[in-house]
């Protein structure tokens, strides 16, 4: 008997419930004094049955249920529309914020075992992570075990001209490197060890992307030449769309071949190394050798690799620290915004359930089982959920890109999206977790009821225990939604903060302009400065142009470009964990002017300064106070980029690598004072204009003059200055914006929960108020009793959220820029907007209130 | 039951066999599931034998659609089994009953107008 009851398993759990008792005692009616073999056979009959009908029966109940479900939900059209909204707000946030952080933070790298891969910097005083010289990589190659391979690559833009000059960010890579990555080309093939060697035949690989830009996804283009940097390349193989290294923007990779030069300098920080360790070498083990080899290395060159030693980090870990906090606090945002959601939908349910009980009560009474009814009220719940579900899919798809405009595109993994299974999986989990247990909640709640209790509360039906869970719920929305509110205000704070910030030049009406000069015709400095005079002399003669100039580099695009630099007297004696270098640019006269910063001292460069004239330099303020704090840095003389220069002017201090990062002094060297092919990557290639009119409406003239200038000159990166200071802020812009988004969402909603709540309180006590005013009760007095509920919810959850808000902030002051956690100005519109949500969520209910007619109130029971 | 509509009716035709067997046995009155069982069976010279899967997944379909409904009354309280369970035919379900064999009717007078008869296949 006992197997039988376990064959019943097999049925819905409703079913088994109603009829399981009949047919165990059906079986064994027809098993009693039974022989054997008839036994067996009733035995087999019973399972075949089992199993013959037990699937058509769960069919058969999810219909009628979905059905069922439809049925009810149409009758309350309201209802639905307030759950699918609430619903998809909250899994609409969540699961946008979910698949950026999957692909951020989650999801391992594209590559081979990408556990094993690792990355590898110097690591300095002031420097944790600087490139290493290849002198030093050739030397940890050399002297490292745990490595399987140690491979190298430097980010390498060039000039290519297929049909048009164009400008192609690319990178050298040693020929080892995506084999150790573990990649195949989808087309033709990857370097050779010929070709990884130097002087070996020169190879391009492609990227998919360009492939398809430059080349028309034209598959004959293999074994083909292009002319990159005046020099001929073959094509030998195109990487699939998906691949990306190292950053998202490479879209050419040749082989890194280093001539002896190279390893003069160990100073010459300028490779990047990427490793795979050997299996079972923990990262630990990877950076404690690194410690004993770079030890070893500083004794053999005590001088240049003072201090030297190595970090060693995951592959793929390289998301910054604010990047991931602010990640993070959408994260949090997120969920606080489904939690929201979610006690809105137990709210919801809950005041549904009250006014159906009645329903339920009869549907009960008429035979309906327990577990019949509590599967339907499931079923609905669960029907409605995904319907939200889905609508907040539908919401989170626009809105990915907006987030993963967020973090940097560094990574080198595809965009984010969310059509994608794992994201959807997880959306349907939350979707399907959140139908469950909210729609349990009332389920839960009607089992415990006797269901003959409501049949005999007679036509008030409604009128149950005192709320208790309904308030908690509310005031925990209007907390979570001060929280969300407190930390878009400080964000906002703190984005306006750093939008003040001087970024020590005037942006205003600036455009900046890229030509690379291909350096196999513009190797000579002196046909560079032809160059530059020619195209800056035809651009200032254009109608409303005031100064225009080349740098090596405009400020907050390229950060780097530091050099080390040598005070007589300053540097030599210094503590050595003082760094000395600086952030260097070659210019052509006119660069402050056009780029509006001040000249504090002395005079800027000039066309006189050549490599004949005594060798100048114009340094930052900074710059000028750290080495001649007391006297005047004007007639002093230093060493940078190989030559002693003297001071000839003290400049403005500019915020290079961007608003929020202290940057280094600044060093400003005329671009004639170097010889011929010297620092290459130095060579002036930003154009700056400044004029009076909008910056804009120049590029076609500014274009027409390179291009008569010289026909092969890529042109790119055509900004304004204003657009790139703009971008600094930008990341902050889209938090701020998606948390402030958030909030609004979680104020409507908490106001919508906190309405509910006091109307059904109303409701409930329209008979209590009707003998009130009957008994002569002020409308004022009857409106103070409705609205003193929603204030005391209000004052317990805003404070409370005012509290965690406070705690929060204080854990993620990196995000503030200075702004403080307890910001009094922000906390003080949160509870005013605390105070909006108390009066306009008892609003209606307290109108009602003083509108009961105290003879109808009575009249009705 | 205020009214029955025939429309409603109509809907649930053909009736499945199992259901159809199931609301002749009950013709005579309420019965319990195994009276039902043996019902359907004498009533077939023992041709049809209703499983108790398909029993009870018909009667909870058939309390669904209205056509039967569980019985409060019990017969008689001394060879009353306390817990089983008594079901009657509906208004509904008789008018159903009625259609389906208003149908069958109709389909057997065809079926002899193009000259089939019994023991002549």
């Amino acid at each position: 008997m006992r197997l039988f009851r376990a064959l019943l398993h097999l049925y819905p759990s409703s079913f088994r419930h109603e009829y399981g008792e009949e047919m165990a005692r059906l079986f064994a009616e027809r098993r009693r004094g039974a022989p054997l073999p008839r036994r067996l056979a009733l035995w087999l009959e019973v399972l075949g049955d089992a199993l013959a009908t037990a699937p058509r029966i769960h069919v058969d109940m999810l219909r009628q249920d979905l059905r069922h479900a439809g049925r009810t939900l149409a009758r309350s059209r309201g209802f639905a529309a307030a759950v699918v909204l609430v619903m998809a707000l909250g899994i609409g946030a969540t699961t946008a914020v979910f698949s950026v952080i999957d692909r951020v933070l989650l999801r391992p790298l594209p590559f081979a075992e990408p556990q094993r891969l690792v990355q590898v910097w110097e690591n300095v005083p002031g420097y944790s992570r600087l490139e290493p010289s290849p002198a030093n990589y050739r030397d940890w190659r050399q002297m490292t075990h745990g490595f399987e391979r140690l491979e190298a690559y430097m980010p390498n833009p060039v000039n290519m001209i297929w049909r048009e000059p164009e400008r192609v960010a690319g990178a050298a890579l040693t020929a080892d490197l995506l084999p150790m990555l573990g990649v195949q080309p989808s087309l033709g093939r990857l370097f050779t060890p010929e070709e990884g060697r130097l002087g070996g035949p020169a190879s391009v690989i492609l990227s998919d992307r360009l492939w398809r830009r430059a080349f028309g996804a034209d598959p004959a283009v293999l074994g083909r030449g292009v002319r990159i940097e005046g020099s001929t390349y073959t094509i030998a193989g195109v990487m699939p769309p998906t691949f990306y290294f190292p950053d998202r923007d490479t879209e050419l990779w040749m082989p890194l071949t280093l001539g002896p030069e190279w390893f003069e300098d160990r100073d010459n920080n300028a490779l990047q190394v990427v490793g795979r360790l050997k299996p079972g070498v923990t990262l630990e083990g990877a950076r404690a050798e690194m410690n004993g080899v770079t030890a070893a290395l500083e004794a053999a060159h005590p001088k240049e690799n003072a201090q030297t030693r190595a970090t060693v980090r995951q592959l793929g870990d390289q998301v910054s620290q604010p990047s991931r906090l602010l990640l993070r606090v959408l994260a949090a945002a997120s969920v606080c915004l489904l939690l929201i959601a979610c006690t809105n939908l137990a709210s919801l349910n809950l005041a549904r359930f009250g006014t159906r009980r009645r329903e339920l009560s009869v549907r009960a009474a008429l035979g309906a089982g327990q577990h019949r009814l509590t599967r339907q009220l499931l079923t609905e719940s669960l029907v409605l959920s995904l319907c939200g579900g889905a609508a907040g899919v539908a919401l989170a798809v626009p809105a990915v890109p907006l987030l993963a405009r967020l973090v940097p595109t560094t990574l080198p993994v595809p965009d984010a999206t969310v059509l994608e299974p794992r994201v959807l999986l997880a959306a349907l989990a939350a979707t399907t977790a959140t139908g469950l247990l909210f729609g349990m909640l009332p389920a839960l709640r009607f089992s415990r009821r006797v269901e003959a209790a409501a049949l005999r509360e007679g036509p008030r039906g409604t009128a149950g225990g005192r709320e208790r869970v309904r308030p908690v719920l509310v005031a925990a929305q209007i907390a979570a939604s001060v929280l969300l509110l407190v930390g878009a205000g400080l964000l906002l704070r703190a984005l306006h903060r750093v939008q003040a910030i001087d970024p020590g030049f005037d942006a205003r009406g600036v455009l900046t302009v890229r030509t690379p000069l291909p350096m196999d015709r513009y190797q000579a400095t002196a046909a560079r400065g032809a160059f530059y005079e020619r195209v800056v002399d035809e651009i200032q003669a254009l109608p409303g142009v005031s100064a225009a100039a080349y740098t090596s580099f405009t400020p907050m695009v390229m950060r780097g470009g530091i050099w080390a630099i040598d005070v007589p007297g300053r540097t030599a004696g210094a503590p050595s964990s003082d760094t000395h270098t600086a952030s260097l640019r070659f210019i052509t006269p006119g660069y402050f002017h056009a780029l509006g910063v001040p000249l504090v001292r002395g005079r800027d460069v000039s066309r006189g300064d050549t490599g004949e004239a005594p060798f100048v330099a114009v340094v930052s303020e900074s710059f000028a106070r750290k080495y001649w704090p007391d006297g005047d840095a004007v007639g002093q003389r230093f060493t940078v980029a190989f030559f002693e220069r003297l001071i000839v002017g003290v400049a403005g201090d500019v915020r290079v690598r961007g608003l929020e990062m202290p940057s280094e002094p600044q060093v400003y060297v005329p671009h004639r004072q170097i010889p011929d092919g010297w620092m290459p990557f130095y060579a002036p290639k930003d154009l700056v204009v400044r004029t009076a009119g909008d910056p804009v409406a120049l590029v076609p003239a500014i274009r027409r003059i390179l291009r008569e200038v010289d026909p092969e000159l890529p042109v790119s990166h055509v900004r304004t200055m204003e657009q790139i200071v703009e971008l600094e802020t930008a990341p902050r812009r889209t938090q701020a914006a998606v948390i402030a988004l958030f909030a609004t969402a979680a104020l409507l909603l908490a106001g919508v929960g906190l309405h509910g709540l006091v109307a059904y309180g109303v409701a409930q006590r329209r008979r209590e108020i009707g003998v009130r005013m009957a008994l002569g009760a002020t409308p004022p007095s009857v409106v103070g009793l409705v609205v003193r509920e929603s204030v005391r919810l209000s004052a317990l959850g805003g404070a409370a959220g005012l509290v965690a808000a406070y705690l929060v902030a204080s854990r993620f002051d990196l995000l503030l820029a200075g702004v403080p956690a307890a910001d009094p100005a922000t906390f003080i519109v949160a509870i005013l907007f605390t105070g909006v949500i108390a009066v306009s969520g008892s609003v209606v209910p307290a109108l009602r209130a003083i509108a009961v007619d105290p003879s109808t109130a009575l009249r009705a029971e | 039951m205020t009214s029955i509509d025939p429309r409603e009716v109509d809907g649930l035709l053909p009736l499945p066999p199992a259901t159809f067997h199931i609301l002749l046995a009950l013709a005579e009155g309420e019965r319990h599931g195994y009276a039902i069982i043996q019902e359907v069976a004498a009533r077939t010279n023992g041709a049809v034998r209703l499983s108790a899967g398909t029993l009870y997944r018909s009667i909870q379909r058939m309390l669904e659609q209205g056509l039967i409904e569980e019985s409060r009354e019990r017969p008689d309280p001394d060879e009353d089994d306390e817990r089983r369970r008594y079901y009657f035919l509906t208004p509904f379900g008789a008018a159903v009953a009625r259609a389906e064999t208003a149908r069958l009717t109709q389909l057997v007078r065809l079926a002899r107008a193009s000259g089939f008869t019994t023991g002549k296949a």
